[in-house]
């Protein structure tokens, strides 16, 4: 089912602040869904209007087939883990979990059978009359979870699931949620400002700034293919050249830009004319570094010099300057086990990368 | 003495960060003891003072009362003071009336007071501080001026009186000075911040995603207060009702300009014993009897707490 969650023309707006700025979006069932941005892009109004805390100022939200635009919270087949847990301060654990069931007014024996399975989701079996103060940070988020999903939610939403995590345990939890979406099948949509949790989890993202999407597709699409120069500077790092189209051809662009003083040209079908400004994107690890010019003559090749270096253990991060004084970044992976560089600082170089390597982008 | 207790918690608590430097030591004891000393000095030794000069007989001399030890030496005290407070419906009565009346004012101040605070909390925080200055800016005027100030108000051709008249509707003036009525103002004008405060103190810190938290699994808004923001409150509630019911159980200003001679309320009754009657024995039977009852739910209230606190440890 491709839309489980049908979201159309939503916006909305406090005062003068636009938040969301007619939003239309498709969800499927079953899917782990992200929605990626800065502080204040709007995302988490977005969730909000999901899970029902704000009405949107016009447009729908439907949810299975069920309009619920206008459905208070505690109606809603919608189920949300905030960012802060809001875990209930005076109830211990097991009552915590519990509390969903309870509203529903289901017999007790069954809540607590519930209780338990949940907990042995989250492997927090041990932990069912400890208080909400005696755990640690990765417990809360366990419990969070646990109770987001007691009641079997047709959507989860997420906010900052694992901002509140540090760095190891983020790494883990990140699994951990995968492997439960994937035993539950329930769709989860997360909201997070972290690009390497959205990429890691997600089936798809949105990418959204002002109030708007700037691209919706799988983690793939997004890194390989960004829309727009936003999408691109956004998930993660990649250089950008002023460039003037030269030539249209039917499955290629050629390019001239003063930035690297060569020729580039760029795969694709998009239409442009020829004489129209661009931008080109290359992303620095599909820049190739070598001492000698390379002979491939496809490939766009710029001579630079080492500006500076930085040494990650997996790979090495390169700054190059160009001769017509740019500055582009490279990265390399460190195959080799070797304690002299490859390259030093100062070093002549050259750069070169794929024709399918570079990225027309459209503001 | 709840506020007391949980300072002293919290200075357990502190012990154990603590380095053992000795002046550090020493300044530490001294903080520890400084509240004991208060006590001591200022509770303590004017209850004992009290207590003795309640199991007094009172005689027409300087001091009005009988010394504990006679002539001879023999301790001389008598219960019966206590018995005729016992034996004298008169004491049995208003004592009731004024544990009726401060329950009421505590009340009608909670039930004003939890919404306000409420709204305090939850407004922006630039408009906080205002609205909490509003809330303290009474005290700013002399507690005496403010009572006169509502006589004036609520006199038979006082302010409202006048008003409604003009208005057309009410012919003859509404008798509300000297009544309960008058009383039950008075109480809770007087003592509406101090349940706020508290009451605002707790509200504020308090999360607002558990509400939401709460809807979003099923529970509606009232459900959700009752379930979450009621039991989290708990503590300014608390806190807030002591600081109402406790000074207006032994209320003397307010009863005695705003009430009739009807509405009698302890605090008058032992302002008379001692000052009208001179019978210092009496009177300071009747201070120990209010302390009981005040101390009695007080005591109470705090093992209440240390085994909720105990069972969420």
């Amino acid at each position: 089912m491709k839309d489980f969650i049908k979201i159309r023309g939503v916006s909305k707006h406090f005062g003068d602040f636009v938040a969301v700025d007619d939003v239309h979006l498709d969800i499927g069932k079953g899917e782990l869904f992200s929605i990626l941005g800065g502080s204040g892009c709007g995302k988490t109004t977005l969730l909000r209007m999901l899970a029902g805390f704000e009405i949107p100022s016009s447009g729908k939200i439907e949810i299975d087939g069920n309009d619920v635009t206008h459905q208070a919270p505690y109606d809603r087949p919608v189920n949300m883990m905030f960012q802060s847990y809001a875990i209930f301060p005076h109830m211990n654990v097991a009552r915590n979990i519990a509390y969903g069931l309870q509203k529903e007014g289901i017999a007790k024996a069954k809540i607590n059978k519930r209780v338990d399975e949940m907990l042995a989701l989250v492997q927090l079996e041990d932990f069912k009359t400890r208080k909400p103060d005696q755990l640690s940070g990765g417990q809360r988020q366990r419990v969070a979870l646990a109770r987001a999903l007691i009641k079997r939610p047709k959507v989860l939403l997420l906010d900052e699931p694992l901002a509140a995590l540090d760095k190891k345990l983020r790494e883990r939890t990140q699994f951990e949620l995968m492997n439960i979406q994937d035993e539950l099948g329930i769709t989860f949509v997360v909201v997070t400002h972290d690009q390497e949790e959205a990429m890691t989890l997600s089936s798809r993202i949105a990418v959204m700034d002002k109030g708007r999407f700037q691209q919706v597709g799988t983690p793939k699409e997004i890194y390989e293919f960004p829309d727009n120069r936003f999408v691109a500077d956004f998930i993660g790092t990649i250089n950008t050249f002023e460039a003037v189209v030269t030539r249209m051809l039917d499955d290629r662009i050629e390019l001239y830009s003063d930035e690297t003083g060569t020729a580039i040209t760029a795969l694709g079908k998009q239409l442009f004319e020829v004489g129209q400004q661009v931008e080109v994107a290359v992303r620095p690890e599909k820049i190739f570094l070598s001492k000698d010019k390379p002979s491939n003559d496809e490939d766009t090749c710029v001579a630079g010099v080492v500006d500076d270096l930085g040494y990650l253990g997996n790979r090495s991060l390169y700054r190059i300057r160009l001769e017509t004084g740019k500055i582009v970044q490279a990265s390399s992976q460190n195959r080799r086990r070797s304690v002299t560089r490859f390259l030093e600082w100062d070093e002549p170089v050259w750069l070169s990368w794929r024709p399918r390597s570079a990225v027309i982008l459209m503001d | 003495m709840v506020i007391l207790a949980a300072a002293q918690r919290r200075d357990s608590d502190g012990l154990m960060a603590t380095t053992h430097n000795s002046k550090d030591e020493l300044w530490r004891r001294f903080a520890l003891a400084a509240p004991y000393l208060w006590l001591l000095v200022f509770f303590l030794a004017p209850f004992a003072i009290i207590l003795k000069i309640s199991l007094a007989d009172p005689v027409i001399a300087q001091p009005p009362f009988t010394p504990t030890f006679d002539a001879t030496g023999h301790l001389s005290i008598t219960a019966d003071n206590f018995r005729f407070l016992l034996t004298d419906k008169l004491y049995a009565i208003t004592y009731l009336r004024s544990v009726l009346m401060a329950a009421m004012a505590t009340v009608l101040c909670l039930s004003l007071g939890f919404p306000m605070a409420y709204g305090i909390a939850r407004t922006q925080p630039a408009t906080r501080g205002l609205l909490l200055l509003l809330i303290v800016l009474p005290f700013w005027i002399s507690f005496l001026l403010r009572v006169y100030a509502w006589m004036g108000l609520m006199n038979n051709y006082g302010v409202i009186n006048n008003f409604l008249m003009w208005a057309g509707l009410i012919e003859q003036p509404i008798q509300m000075m000297y009544t309960d009525f008058a009383v039950f103002i008075g109480l809770v004008y007087t003592y509406l911040p101090f349940m706020v405060l508290p009451l605002y103190a707790t509200l504020e810190r308090m999360d607002l995603d558990l509400v939401e938290a709460a809807q979003d699994l099923g529970a509606s808004r009232t459900r959700a207060f009752w379930d979450i923001t009621w039991p989290l409150a708990r503590p300014g509630v608390i806190a807030g009702c002591l600081l109402v019911f406790i000074p207006a159980m032994g209320e003397y200003v307010i009863p005695y300009l705003l009430g009739g001679p009807e509405s009698l309320l302890i605090g008058r009754v032992l302002f008379d014993e001692f000052f009208v009657n001179r019978d210092w024995p009496l009177a300071s039977a009747v201070a120990i009897v209010l302390l009981l009852l005040l101390v009695v739910p007080i005591v109470l209230l705090q093992r209440y707490q240390a085994s909720d606190q105990d069972s969420s440890a």
